[in-house]
């Protein structure tokens, strides 16, 4: 198992170049300018030196080589400078001071280092997004095993019910619903994500957790009724094979064969969704981040792509990329804890 | 089936070989009375039997033309209002009322069915016979593991919007001239939510087969000399069923949704051409006003996709030899 | 600080009583939701909207418009005229004389030098500046003492309010910028973010495209302002989102430029906790119809080029019909409600360069049915579509994706129906359609469709440079890589000569009088269909006081004087 995860690690490195070179030329032929959000009112001339002035005319080539050296060389320097100089951890290392004031990736919109604003918005992307997920796997779970083990009871009936119609509704209505039905018919939460709140006592901890409430709801609620799905089918499936029923004649109590054997059994689909879904944390929650204005990566990505911010879509689509290639490693790995007979070599 | 044994048989006549006492049944018969003996199953084949006749035939029963504009009548309430509130704006004629321009929302609801039902079905059947495929073959043959997981990857990173943009811009003109405006558009949608959304069917094929592959039944098969297709076809598609049923679920409900999503974005069907997922994107702002506008759409969008799902689940259990019987 | 503020506020206390709010930063905090958010505070680099009126509140120019369109003196005594001498006989040049013992601020004082540094800034070849044409025709910017500019241009400019005048052309600090010129001025992220200025706040963080959080400027000019301590600009989200924070919830303050139906407006409102405001600029929604063929058959570069006349659409019955056939005022009630009326000139306000044409609000169907009856454009083969020497009247009509231009389109093509057309619709992504990529079939400049539908608008009050966009030359074509604001391509001598004129003419009222002409020429010739005068409408939260919207310059024009109503 460890070879085969070097080996994995390893050739994901040219599975990323290629990825990043296909996304980069994808981002080339898409149609879409920079200044389109520049008003009309700029003549055509203005806008044109503008595009000089990003370096929009240069070669696609010559552009996506200067990304990769900005990407794999100068920002690492920059992020090695910081842990050396300014982390807790890393402090009391000497200071590497390895950047020299190279260009690094740039936004277009915003004329700032992409790396900088990406970690500005971490916090609050995992703050809500994040939880949204954990809370979401944790409902999901156990509705999906006791809907399974008691099949056909009511229980089972109304979890299908329900998760089904959280799924078929999109977020752009949920979210708003219960803005209108929270914040302005009952007043209890607010409606707009307040991303500059610092949690420093029980005070400003209960807003932060009264703020996440509304989009950690309508984002669960999506989580829930996907991995319940899963969960419920698999166990269905294991639940009348027949090591559990040797399980059961050998007198285990029913709670260790539901919640040993056939859980474990059960798992690859769940690991697979579970996996599946982390990356796009990090990136997917798009719509609820901007009914929110929770203001995330997510929000971060669709602002730049409506910009034709192409630095930093490029960078962000590829920090996805990578968490993609990463988390499905780490899947396939778990198949392999789960079911030991899965072999890779 | 085992025969009920006569009180007193006669010894010869015990012994006697009998002919059986029902014709014998086909698998695909079990699988139709197991089928039947799901009542939520039933329920929801009837609904998607009834809601596919509803808008392929509706627009001949409710012969109200879905764009007409009636200015003079917008903004009306469906009739069932008037139980509760006397003085709302009805009309029996607009028996679900009218939209902020006066187009008529029956036969809207109708032929934005046909739309959303249309790129739904092909968009989930697509994608699941990509996902699918892609799937088995990259748990069965590992050769082919490495390569296909990493296509998944690329996929998987492709961010959707510039992909429809690129798309549209390099498609939309051929596909007119083969399709017509509407037509192109549909077979453009169709596949952008098809190349979208098979990966997590296929990962979660692929993991299933590499479990299944290893255990003791498929050891048998191979070594009894079952060609491989066989052995796919028979005894690993039959188990990787359930997850692909919700997926298939699962993906009618993304499907109807993404397009609206694309119509809201601008990338999707022409702003005349009226979709479930689209009515309910341009209804949110007005949900306070009228609530009807948001959970009409909403309503058939969710009983669609509950209905599919609880097909699914009876399919299932009636595919499944264990079950089957009990 | 607090010390300070604490006498200040006893010493009001004592002295004046009733002035109570006339404190700096005695009425907390104001918070300002924007749904489209800020990304950099520099608007010599963004040229945005939202990027302009978020560093408005920070950095100002020298004068302002205010909310009738007149200039106002803002960081100098008086405006320059030839009455008072500012500008010179012959309109070439024009003196500025600042304020003295104006701050930045860090403290610093504000002189001349930062004025002329800032044009030096804007104007440096490989800058990039979204704001050049403010600085068009300006041959040198001169300083003979700290407090005076003089800014000299090439010839006689009639209207030599361009640089350092509004919004878009505010004044940095020299010493701050000054290593930030040409090409060094994307890795200036800092000064981009924490510009120093004169405004009435100073910036404590910028999150980019996220959120502002403002403090009062202890150097502000007037001691007792801004009432404000401190500011919160928000940014993101969607229109809906930011009027019901406003005028439902009550959790912000101000929201700016909500493009919603009017209805949807109305139910806010009923929220009872702001109340929206409505402005007019010469914001215009119009149906642009081109005067070239957008056929498809016709070869890539042929295609929407003055090549190819178009089969039809330059036939007065045609164009005129088409017109005839809109009823505008319901137009306007079901899209804009208060904040649109009926759209009758391609320059709607100021009002005296307004024209306005017969008919224009009134719907006519059988009308415009007898005129092309008239010409003979009739429907010969019976498919209910009328052919114009066999071709039949079949039009694509596009637009940005949006949901009142969807519910425009779905209207006006119902009414050229009647009238016998056959329409297809089609709506584009608007960074798509904005977007100047000459690469793609579906920007606004190719116009690879009969009609399209946008707004357009000019900074300032004077329309000299918008009517240019009805010139021959400016039509997009290839050899201009598709770039060029004449988007009908609309090509008529008469009216290049007519425009010629205007720019040698430096009387008021006969520039208004060609001004009215040549926006006459252009709807009557069937350039384009001007279908909405749109405003700007925006919510303020009932405690707000002080708001005055102003469509000629930043919104936050006069945020300084905004104050809390004290509820008793």
């Amino acid at each position: 198992m460890l070879t085969f995860a070097v080996r994995r690690l390893v050739l994901a490195v040219p599975t990323l170049l290629f990825i990043s070179f296909v996304i980069f030329m994808l981002l080339q032929l898409a149609p879409g300018d920079p200044m389109a959000q520049v008003p009309l009112t700029v003549p055509a001339e203005v806008k044109e030196k503008m595009r000089q002035a990003l370096g929009v005319g240069e070669p696609p080539l010559v552009q996506y080589w200067k990304w990769l050296v900005q990407v794999f060389w100068i920002e690492p320097k920059v992020f090695i400078d910081y842990m050396t100089n300014s982390s807790a951890l890393l402090g009391w290392l000497p200071d590497t001071q390895l950047y020299q004031g190279e260009l690094r990736v740039i936004s277009w919109q915003t004329r700032s280092p992409v790396m900088d604003i990406v970690i500005q918005r971490i916090p609050q992307t995992l703050w809500v997004v994040g939880m949204a997920y954990v809370v979401g796997i944790l409902i999901a779970l156990p509705i999906g095993i006791y809907s399974a083990y008691r099949q056909y009871s009511v229980f089972d009936q109304s979890g299908t019910f329900i998760t089904m119609i959280g799924f078929s509704i999109p977020p752009f209505f949920t979210g708003p619903l219960l803005i209108v039905i929270f914040s302005v018919q009952l007043g209890w939460f607010p409606s707009i994500y307040d991303t500059t709140h610092v949690v420093n006592d029980w005070a400003s901890f209960k807003f932060q957790l009264q703020q996440m409430i509304l989009p950690v709801m309508v984002l669960a609620l999506q989580t829930t009724a996907q991995i319940s799905r899963y969960m419920r089918a698999s166990m269905l499936d294991n639940l009348n094979q027949d090591y559990v029923r040797t399980a059961r004649a050998k007198g285990l109590s029913e709670a260790v064969v539901v919640t040993v054997h056939v859980l474990r059994n059960s798992m690859i689909p769940v690991i697979t969704v579970i996996a599946l879904n982390v990356p796009s944390i990090f990136g997917g929650a798009i719509i609820t981040e901007n009914v929110f204005k929770v203001n995330g990566i997510g929000q971060l990505l669709i602002t730049a792509l409506f910009a034709n911010d192409l630095p930093m879509v490029m960078t962000l689509t590829f920090i996805f990329a990578v968490l993609i290639v990463l988390f499905n490693l780490i899947a396939d790995i778990l198949y392999g804890l789960l079911d030991p007979r899965i072999r890779y070599d | 089936m085992t025969e009920p044994v006569q009180a007193t048989p006669t010894p010869i006549e015990a012994l006697a070989d009998k002919g059986p006492l029902e014709p014998p049944r086909s698998q695909w018969k079990d699988v139709w009375d197991q089928f039947r003996k799901h009542k939520g199953a039933m329920f929801g084949g009837g609904f998607l039997l009834f809601i596919t006749l509803a808008v392929l035939l509706g627009p001949y029963i409710w012969q109200v033309d879905a764009q007409k504009l009636d200015i003079r009548n917008k903004d009306l309430r469906p009739i069932w209002t008037a139980l509760w509130d006397g003085t709302a704006k009805v009309a029996w004629n607009r028996p679900f009322g009218t939209d902020q321009l006066g187009r008529d929302q029956l036969a809207q609801i109708i032929q934005g069915g046909r739309t959303s039902m249309a790129v739904g079905w092909a968009a989930m059947v697509l994608s699941l016979l990509i996902g699918t495929a892609v799937g088995v073959l990259a748990g069965f043959v590992r050769k082919a593991d490495g390569l296909l997981m990493r296509l998944t990857d690329l996929f998987l990173s492709l961010p959707i919007l510039p992909l429809l943009l690129v798309a549209v811009t390099l498609f939309r003109q051929p596909l007119r001239e083969a399709f017509g405006p509407e037509g192109g558009m549909f077979v453009l949608i169709v596949g952008i939510i098809a190349i979208t959304s098979w990966m997590p069917t296929a990962r979660i094929v692929r993991g299933d087969i590499l479990a299944l592959k290893e255990r003791e039944f498929i050891l048998a098969a191979r070594s009894i000399g079952t060609t491989p297709f066989r052995i796919v076809q028979r005894h690993l598609l039959p188990n990787v069923l359930s997850p692909i049923m919700v997926s298939a679920t699962l993906g009618l409900a993304t499907a109807i949704i993404t397009e609206s999503a694309l119509s809201f974005l601008g990338v999707g069907f022409p702003s005349d051409f009226p979709t479930w997922g689209k009515m309910l994107a341009d209804a949110v702002q007005r949900m306070q006003q009228f609530p009807e506008r948001v959970y009409l759409p909403g309503i058939a969008i969710s009983l669609t996709v509950l209905s599919v799902n609880y097909l699914g689940d009876g399919l299932r259990d009636a595919l499944d030899p264990r079950i089957r019987g009990r | 600080m607090r010390l300070k503020s604490l006498l200040l506020g006893a010493a009001a206390a004592v002295a004046i009583a009733p002035a109570a709010f006339a404190e700096r930063g005695a009425d907390g905090e104001v918070k300002i939701i924007y749904w489209q958010a800020p990304s950099i505070l520099n608007p010599f680099l963004s040229g945005g909207t939202k990027d302009v009126e978020s560093a408005s509140m920070i950095i100002e120019p020298l004068a302002r418009y205010n909310e009738k369109g007149e200039l106002v003196p803002w960081l100098v005594e008086e405006i320059p005229t030839v009455a008072n001498g500012g500008v010179s006989e012959d309109l070439t040049s024009i003196t500025w004389k600042i304020t003295p013992g104006l701050l930045w601020s860090d403290g610093t004082p504000f002189t001349s030098a930062d004025v002329a540094f800032t044009h030096e800034y804007c104007t440096h070849p490989e800058g990039g500046c979204a704001q050049q044409t403010k600085f068009n025709g300006v041959s040198s910017v001169e300083t003979p003492d700290d407090l005076t500019v003089i800014v000299t241009f090439e010839g006689p400019t009639p209207n030599p309010y361009g640089p350092f005048v509004g919004g878009e052309s505010p004044i940095l600090q020299k010493a701050q910028f000054e290593s930030c010129l040409g090409a060094a001025a994307s890795t200036c992220t800092e000064q981009n973010f924490n510009p120093i200025g004169t405004g009435p706040f100073v910036v404590d963080e910028f999150k980019p495209n996220d959120v502002i959080t403002m403090s009062a400027n202890p150097n502000y000019r007037d001691p007792a302002k801004p009432a404000f301590a401190s500011v919160t600009f928000k940014g993101g989200g969607d229109a809906r989102a930011a009027g019901q924070a406003v005028m439902e919830t009550g959790e912000f303050d101000y929201a700016w430029n909500l493009q919603l139906a009017p209805d949807v407006i109305a139910q806010m409102e009923a929220g009872g906790k702001g109340v929206p405001v409505a402005g007019f600029g010469p914001l215009l929604e119009r149906i642009m119809v081109n005067q070239t063929d957008p056929s498809p058959d016709l070869p890539e570069g042929e295609r929407s080029t003055a090549m190819h006349p178009h089969p039809f659409l330059q036939e007065p019955a045609v164009y005129k019909a088409m017109s005839m056939a809109i009823d505008r005022p319901l137009l306007v009630e079901i899209g804009y409600g208060q904040a649109g009326k009926v759209g009758c000139s391609w320059v709607p306000a100021p009002e005296a360069f307004a024209s306005t044409f017969e008919g224009c609000d009134v719907q006519d169907i059988d009308g415009a049915k007898a005129l092309l009856d008239e010409a003979g454009i009739v429907d010969s083969d019976g498919d209910g579509v009328r052919e114009h020497n066999g071709v039949p009247l079949s039009i694509l009509y596009q637009t940005s994706t949006n949901a009142v231009r969807q519910d425009f389109q779905a209207l006006i093509k119902e009414w050229w129906e009647q009238i016998g057309f056959e329409v297809e619709l089609r709506n584009v992504d608007s960074s798509v359609f904005f977007g100047g990529d000459a690469g793609s079939p579906d920007t606004f400049q190719k116009f690879y469709a009969d009609v399209q539908m946008y707004a357009n608008t000019f900074n300032g009050t004077d329309p000299q440079a918008y009517l240019g966009n009805g010139l021959c030359a400016n039509a997009p074509r290839p050899e201009t890589q598709w770039q060029g604001e004449n988007i009908s391509r609309f090509c008529m001598e008469e009216y290049d000569a007519l425009h010629a004129e205007l720019t040698k003419t430096a009387d008021m009222a006969e520039r208004q009088r060609i001004g009215r002409e040549l926006s006459a020429m252009m709807t009557d010739n069937g350039g384009m269909i001007p279908l909405v005068h749109r405003g700007r409408l925006s919510a303020h939260a009932n405690t707000l006081g002080g708001v005055v919207l102003n469509v000629w310059d930043s919104e936050l024009w006069n945020v300084a004087d905004w104050y809390r109503i004290k509820s008793n």
